[in-house]
């Protein structure tokens, strides 16, 4: 029980909906853990229950040691978790640099800016620029750089390469390579599951709400097949 | 009769009415988009601004004295009313949080009533601004041209607040996505409250100063609520510089319109504002689409 994340048996609504039936899961520190499943099958709702955003009916979120399900979202990101939403929800009228100084106001350890801009020169290239002038590609760098001036020990990403040209897949796939080996923990959630496989360690394939299967990496490199029959892939 | 010093002087009249009216519009606009709560109290709010004012001025003698306690009972009643009932509403739909605060405005009015009657006071201007001041050419009510200076100079402060500091980064965001805002780590209820407290400050502020241009009576705040709805309509919901482009727009239809007859002049701001519905629905500064 040492695991940076662990997850025990989540149950989320949407209003009546019943969307998460006893999710668990585990995700240890260093690690990259990717979340796969079809349309629909809960994954966003499971990150959105992790920060709180969709507060879990039940069930139990440990990070680092603290029980933190049903605390406010902005407690977990005290606590160091975040999330870098799938519509990556730039602040539009400010600028790059405005994003980045706002998202360190509360952390308790924050990067420097020039940390941001080693990582993601494009940024410091347009860092006076407002966010609603950037590309998509830029705005997920953002989204991205965002979360990791807060320095969390665990990041959230959901589908952080959707809708993105394959150029910058290849760049951004290469950051967060990067990030990982440099000892950055990340829960991904992605439909570009190449692109996931190439990242995680470990593979959790939620199924209508259900987690139905845990894998390793390795496994679903040696047979794809694994990945197939639950993907329809 | 119509005449040239006679225009300049509405045309002056219509800047000073638009910048207090700018001043609580743009109250009303950080509380809307921030919190997401249209205010129907925000009218009552510049009317107890005006009546707290009053009380200090009667107490003290001093007018500026009454400004600031008009400023600050503001800032407190906001955050207690936050506190007590705004919160309780972020999650009901929208017609429970316009009925609660019309209901809020409501009361205000009855207490103000209650306690001072529905004669009308006046609170004399300073006396350095007494008087009126010779312009060349014309006649001018020297406080006018004073509110207009205490005008713009809150608005300025506003704006370097909302553009030039953390906090204003924070209300900025808020506006645009309070969720996230929160999920990077800052406590939005505590933000939320802040907001409300400044927005009914802005709302007070304006009720004191324009306390020696138009007398108090407890019902003042009606066609002021009405009118700054229409300014931020104008202006373009939840956008400050909207707020303020708004509020100048609508005070010199206003003004000049009553130039020509006054029972028109309300006629005339609805005109307008249908007018930039219909060409343009998000408002003359305001974003194209909204969550």
């Amino acid at each position: 029980m040492n695991a940076l994340l662990q997850v025990d048996k989540l149950n989320s609504y949407y209003g009546d909906s019943h969307i998460l039936f006893d999710v668990s899961l585990h995700v240890d520190r260093n690690e990259v853990v990717a979340l796969l499943g079809r349309n629909g099958a809960g994954k966003s709702t499971t990150l959105k229950s992790l920060i709180g955003v969709v507060p879990p009916r039940s069930g139990k979120v440990t990070l680092d040691g603290v029980a933190v399900q049903g605390m406010h979202p902005h407690a977990i990101a005290a606590l160091g978790l975040q999330l870098v939403p799938e519509e990556r929800r730039i602040f539009g009228s400010l600028s790059v640099e405005e994003n980045l100084i706002l998202a360190g106001l509360t952390a308790k350890s924050r990067w420097p800016l020039e940390r941001v801009w080693a990582i993601f020169p494009r940024l410091k290239e347009r860092r006076r620029s407002r966010g609603t002038d950037l590309s998509g590609g830029e705005q997920q760098m953002l989204a991205i750089a965002r979360a990791l001036v807060r320095d969390p020990k665990i990041i959230l990403l959901d589908e952080p390469f959707e809708g993105l040209a394959p150029i910058i897949v290849r760049d951004l796939l290469a950051t967060c390579r990067g990030l990982a080996e440099a000892g950055q923990t990340i829960l991904v959630v992605e439909q570009n599951i190449s692109a996931a496989m190439t990242l995680a360690d470990r593979i959790y394939i939620l199924n209508n709400g259900h987690m139905i299967e845990e894998l390793s990496a390795e496994s679903v490199r040696g047979q794809p097949e694994l990945l197939h029959r639950h993907l329809g892939v | 009769m119509l005449s040239w010093s006679n225009f300049v002087s509405q045309f002056f009249n219509g800047l000073a009415s638009g910048a207090l009216l700018a001043l609580i519009s743009s109250g009303l606009t950080i509380i809307y988009g921030t919190l997401g709560v249209l205010n129907l109290a925000h009218g009552a709010m510049f009317m107890l601004g005006g009546y707290a004012g009053l009380v200090a001025f009667q107490a003290t003698g001093s007018f500026l004295i009454a400004v600031i306690a008009g400023s600050l009972f503001l800032v407190v009643f906001g955050v207690v009313f936050e506190f007590l009932i705004i919160r309780r509403f972020y999650s009901r739909p929208p017609e429970d949080q316009l009925l609660v605060t019309f209901g809020v405005g409501m009361v205000l009015v009855e207490l103000v009533r209650w306690g001072f009657g529905s004669l009308s006071f006046t609170v004399p201007p300073p006396s350095w601004a007494a008087g009126v001041s010779h312009l060349s050419f014309m006649f001018y009510p020297t406080y006018r041209i004073v509110v207009l200076g205490i005008a713009a100079a809150a608005l300025a402060v506003l704006y370097f607040v909302l553009y030039r500091t953390r906090l204003g980064m924070i209300v900025r965001a808020g506006i645009e996505d309070s969720t996230m805002v929160g999920m990077l780590g800052i406590n939005v209820d505590r933000v939320f409250m802040l907001v409300f407290g400044i927005g009914a400050m802005a709302a007070g502020f304006a009720g004191i100063v324009n306390a020696p241009v138009v007398s108090l009576t407890p019902d003042m705040g009606e066609a002021i609520l009405v009118q700054t709805f229409v300014v931020v309509v104008i202006g373009g919901v939840g956008s400050f510089p909207g707020a303020i482009l708004g509020g100048l727009i609508a005070g010199e239809i206003l003004s000049i319109t009553s130039m020509f007859d006054p029972a028109y002049s309300e006629v005339m701001l609805f005109a307008a504002m249908t007018l930039v519905l219909l060409l343009r629905p998000q408002g003359l500064l305001g974003l194209p689409s909204r969550e």
